[in-house]
């Protein structure tokens, strides 16, 4: 559509650059106190301008908040849950829509309402099960009447304990369900007739399908872990498991006590927000298809 | 909703769901009941089982004054985060929309705030409000003490509702967005042959069409508002000053695992649980029709 609007064109750009300076200032901020020393940090007001110390800052940040293990564990976490919920959903999603059980609304159902309970409204509880992952079944064992000992598994300060209850999540399930059910009916027909059964049509039909999906769910996934705060601070007491973001909280001392150093904890917040900018930067295609989708 | 064309291998059907309902058992079922049982049963002092109180806990929390403040809190928060964060990422998306010059690059910045971790933002918005440095000291130059989250509560409120609105405007960006692209071309360009300029189609026009994400957003920003804050709160102002930012999360957090009172945080949980779950009826409801209406 072509249209002369000079002056509300210029008021569109006006809105677009001042949304666009808003929204991309407290990431400049934070570039801007992280290169600079604790003298010229502190000035009021602020230097404007990037300064010189960028990469002693940093240094000091990741030695400071002991990123490199730190680092590490996160990527391993958010790694385990990318890949265990696009595994977990794939399968669990496949069940539900191309089996035919009595079940399989009631199943759809049960997981789907999950969504229903963001982790931090069950946080007290669910600790509590982290501390034996097996409690639930030996508590049922035991209404029953049954004398079965299960063992402890303690999931507190562990890989499992922090991967497991973020996979647990409906979103995965709710994701592929949607996307399974614009496959068209005649291909699972064709499979059939061609004698393919269903871990067959499963592997080499559905799958290869579903490649877009996967990058998808899992970018979104990635990220989410990544950013995942206070479930690790409750998991982890062992310095060997603690994940990027919830070391930030660590890097400065708490709100009513001395004011932190602005410039290392600026260089900190860097570092900790880089990967997950990064990953969408460069995934932003399956980032925000995914998004989208699954909200709908 | 069914496939015409279906499996009947039951074996493999229990073994792909087995795992997934396995974790929703341990993992969100399991501690949902728990949370229900520590709500209306008491622990003794001195050890022994959990007591059956009724609803005494709840009592007790509704007769809290504390409580009471804590839930205006949230949803003063839940309504200035969601008036911020929708109302600007509606004004950037209508006019991003307008795909002039640059528009590609909106598209690719504006949600970036979305992918930074909520501590991140917290820090963030931490040094850029603080009193005695970062961006806004410069009027306590001016007006000595005219701010300081770490003493005034409304400072403090503003900082986090802030932290928090920043991070939505993106996701909510891409949604409207979205919607906007997939609205009719044709009506908005008969509505511009009958001479309404841009102005009033997006006001007349576009905005109305696009309610059900309006609405599909109002809730998910509420709702993330409740449950999303933790972090934000937990590296800024840990609920305070004087409790100004102590919202209902930050309060089932404190009372569990700093005073270990499982009872109270329980039948906190239960009340936030139960509006969670009233405003994700509502949104799925709505949904539902919009989705009969197409």
């Amino acid at each position: 559509m072509i249209e002369r609007t000079p002056l509300v064109n210029l008021l569109t750009h006006l809105v677009l650059v001042g949304g666009l300076l808003v929204l991309l200032l407290p990431v400049y901020v934070v570039v801007v106190a992280a290169s600079h020393d604790l003298v010229a940090v502190n000035q009021v007001p602020m230097p404007l301008l990037p300064g010189h110390h960028l990469w002693e800052n940093l240094a000091v940040a990741w030695q400071k908040g002991n990123f490199r293990n730190v680092m590490l564990t996160s990527v391993i976490v958010a790694g385990l849950v990318a890949a265990g919920k696009v595994g977990l959903s794939a399968i669990s999603a496949y069940s539900i829509v191309y089996f035919d059980y009595r079940l399989r609304m009631v199943f759809f159902w049960i997981i789907f309402a999950t969504l229903m309970l963001p982790l931090e409204v069950r946080i007290v509880p669910t600790y509590a099960v982290a501390a034996n992952a097996l409690e639930p079944f030996q508590a049922l064992f035991d209404l029953s009447g049954l004398s079965v000992t299960l063992p402890r598994w303690n999931l507190l300060n562990s890989y499992s304990g922090l991967v497991l209850p973020l996979v647990a999540t409906a979103t995965g399930t709710f994701l592929y369900r949607q996307f399974f059910m614009t496959i068209p009916d005649e291909l699972a027909e064709a499979a059939k007739m061609d004698g393919a059964g269903a871990f067959r049509f499963f592997k080499d039909v559905i799958l290869p399908l579903s490649v877009t999906n996967m990058a998808a769910l899992g970018t979104i996934m990635f990220v989410y872990a990544w950013n995942q705060y206070l479930w690790p601070l409750l998991v982890v007491t062992d310095q060997n498991y603690a994940t990027a973001s919830m070391e930030l909280g660590r890097l400065v001392p708490s709100a009513y006590g001395e004011a932190p150093v602005w410039n290392t904890a600026m260089a900190g917040t860097l570092i900790v927000m880089a990967p997950p900018l990064a990953v969408v930067v460069v995934l932003q295609r399956w980032f925000v298809r995914g998004l989208v989708a699954v909200e709908k | 909703m069914q496939k015409r064309a279906t499996f009947r291998n039951l074996w493999l059907a229990s073994a792909f769901i087995a795992p997934q309902l396995l974790l929703v058992f341990v993992f969100f079922y399991w501690p949902t009941a728990q949370a229900a049982y520590w709500a209306v049963t008491l622990e003794p002092a001195f050890g022994g089982g959990n007591q059956f109180v009724g609803l005494e806990n709840f009592r007790a929390v509704f007769a809290d004054a504390n409580y009471w403040a804590s839930v205006g809190a949230s949803l003063l928060f839940a309504v200035g985060c969601t008036a911020v964060a929708v109302g600007a990422a509606l004004v950037l998306a209508l006019f991003a929309d307008r795909g002039l010059r640059g528009h590609r690059l909106y598209r690719f910045t504006f949600f970036l705030p979305y992918a930074v971790p909520a501590a991140a933002v917290g820090l963030t918005f931490r040094f850029i409000f603080s009193p005695d440095a970062g961006l806004l000291a410069g009027i306590n130059h001016v007006v000595p003490g005219l701010w300081n989250p770490a003493l005034d509560g409304n400072d403090a409120f503003v900082l986090v509702l802030l932290g928090q609105s920043w991070k939505m405007i993106g996701y909510n960006f891409v949604f409207l967005l979205a919607a906007l692209q997939n609205l009719p071309r044709t009506t908005i360009e008969a509505a511009a042959m009958d001479g309404a300029g841009v102005l009033r189609r997006m006001w007349d026009l576009q905005v109305p069409l696009l309610t059900p994400t309006l609405f599909f957003l109002l809730m998910v920003n509420i709702t993330d508002s409740f449950v999303d804050s933790f972090a934000l709160i937990d590296v800024t102002t840990h609920g305070g000053p004087a409790r100004a930012t102590m919202l209902m999360v930050y309060k089932i957090y404190l009372d569990g695992f700093e005073s270990k009172d499982y009872s109270l945080a329980a039948a906190q949980s239960m009340v936030l649980m139960a509006l969670i779950i009233g405003l994700t009826v509502i949104q799925f409801r709505v949904v539902e029709r919009r989705v009969h209406y197409r």
